[in-house]
């Protein structure tokens, strides 16, 4: 259809250029310190380290909400509050603390994963059935070994679920933050604004930014219906 | 033989064996949604000699899944005393295995996995755990699906698993929360006979928890019927046909009638009462 819509000249090819014409920029531009390539490892590179700070911290905050009431009263709220915060609201506030830095692109997307990530631990935790901690406490596990052995592997489904929601908040957050370029480094962000010129480019990188999105997605989803078929959560289609 | 044991004095022939459980005029309220405090338990006392096998019956809510908690060690009484032993029960462990209505096995462990489970948690050699595991499936007849998870096998399965987890924790006292309540009537008998032999051949102290009649005067040495809320000991039939027993057994089945009657008069005593109060529901 979009390849019949631009051979009949309904549309101009500089609102919208034909596949060819997208097909082309994405292969001219792949390669070299300018290229896809490079861009998406950056982008990529970003995403890991800050999100990967972000589940450690998230985690923890998490662990701690579900423990205590008084922590899920004070700091719960607030990531309860912060998740209505969209994460690119607080590159402002990021390039005050940071300047227009690597740093700031960093705070925006691990300050996007932290509440999703903690969320998704403190009610993972608290959805652990009863049952099979009071199981396990007649057979004489207690402490840490009753959080080790039941507790923590009884929320894997539930956490699971969490990280794959935070990373998408994080990929969204890191692409805003990118596109408003700042910091130095290459990423898909930074390629996108700059190919205002190059509107077959434009296309090309959303293209590129929807199948990294739709590749990470698999995996976790991927890794989600194992971790269910084994527990027989499952439900056969 | 069967007999209504009289007087009510609730007391086994402690001459026989000495008394491993015992609940000493224990009461229990639970505080629910709305302000209403609903009393669960009525100065409960009874004892329970090693090596017996005591079912609980009564009507629904009577209580009975709290004795059984509070044996456990998940629960304590607001008055009276619950003793293992003769010293008071404070927490969980290992020498009071308990079965649920739900085997309750860890669904991210293999068959196998949940009974090492409990060898791991008892401090089983490391060496020991994989044959010692495999005994306790043979017991229960698992060894063909003990790599398989939980969720891959039948509901009579999944709770012979259960019993093989809790039998491995080698528990001096079994207690059993309806265990077998939401299987259907054949399996349920199946796992009677097998739990009858069991049994036997361990001859731990139990406790299990039932509704259902004819289940509790096949397996029990004597039955304790329990009144509606606030349930507390009402009478008690000592059962002593000899083992193993079978389904069919005439003076059980005279005993099952007796239970049932009993049971029945109390369920409704319990319902004209609340009907003849309708404000205090």
């Amino acid at each position: 259809m979009w390849w019949a819509v631009t051979a009949s000249g309904l549309i101009p090819p500089d609102k919208l250029p034909s596949p060819a014409d997208v097909w082309n920029a994405f292969t001219s531009n792949l390669s070299g310190p300018d290229g896809l390539l490079v861009a998406a490892r950056g982008s990529l590179i970003r995403l890991a380290f800050a999100l990967g700070v972000a589940v450690v911290v998230g985690t923890l905050i998490g662990f701690a909400m579900a423990a205590s009431v008084l922590v899920q009263r004070s700091i719960g709220t607030l990531m309860t509050a912060l998740q209505s915060l969209p994460s690119i609201a607080w590159l402002p506030l990021a390039i005050v603390w940071f300047g227009p830095t690597e740093r700031a692109v960093m705070f925006v997307v691990f300050i996007g994963g932290v509440p999703a990530v903690a969320i998704a631990t403190a009610v993972s935790i608290r959805q652990v059935p009863p049952l099979f901690t009071r199981a396990a406490r007649t057979m004489g596990a207690r402490g840490w070994t009753l959080q080790r052995t039941v507790v923590l592997p009884a929320c894997v489904p539930g956490y699971w679920s969490g990280l794959q929601q935070a990373w998408a908040v994080a990929w969204r957050a890191l692409l805003a933050a990118e596109i408003i370029r700042i910091g130095a480094a290459r990423g898909l962000g930074h390629l996108l604004e700059a190919s205002a010129e190059n509107i077959s480019l434009m296309i090309a990188l959303m293209g590129v930014i929807v199948v990294i999105g739709l590749a990470i997605d698999t995996f976790f989803s991927v890794v989600d219906r194992r971790i269910r078929r084994r527990r027989g959560l499952l439900v056969p289609a | 033989m069967s007999e209504r044991a009289r007087p009510l004095s609730l007391v086994p022939d402690t001459g026989r064996a000495p008394v491993k459980l015992s609940m000493q005029h224990v009461s229990r309220a639970f505080t629910t949604g709305a302000r209403a405090r609903v009393e669960a338990l009525r100065d409960v006392s009874f004892e329970v000699g090693a090596g017996e096998f005591v079912c609980l019956i009564g009507p629904s809510g009577c209580g009975k899944s709290t004795i059984l908690n509070m044996f456990a060690g998940l629960e304590r009484p607001d008055e009276g005393e619950v003793l293992l032993d003769g010293a008071a029960i404070t927490e969980p462990g290992p020498d009071r295995a308990l079965l649920f209505q739900d085997p309750a096995l860890f669904p991210w462990l293999s068959v196998r996995g949940n009974v090492e489970y409990a060898l791991k948690l008892l401090g089983t050699p490391a060496d020991r755990i994989h044959d010692t595991a495999e005994g306790w499936l043979r017991r229960v007849h698992l060894t063909a699906f003990a790599d398989l998870q939980p969720h891959e096998l039948s509901g009579g399965m999944r709770h012979r698993a259960a019993l093989a987890r809790a039998l491995a924790c080698r528990p001096e006292v079994l207690l059993a929360d309806e265990p077998f309540g939401a299987l259907d009537a054949q399996m349920r008998e199946i796992l009677q006979h097998e739990l009858q032999q069991v049994w036997s051949e361990l001859g731990n102290t139990f406790v299990f928890v039932t509704h259902n009649v004819r289940e509790a005067t096949f397996l029990a040495d004597r039955v304790i019927v329990l009144s509606a809320r606030p349930g507390t000991p009402i009478e008690e039939y000592r059962i002593t046909t000899p083992r193993p027993r079978r389904f069919d057994d005439v003076l059980l089945r005279s005993v099952v009638l007796d239970i049932h009657d009993h049971l029945s008069k109390e369920v409704t005593r319990a319902a004209d009462e609340e009907g003849l109060r309708p404000d205090l529901a």
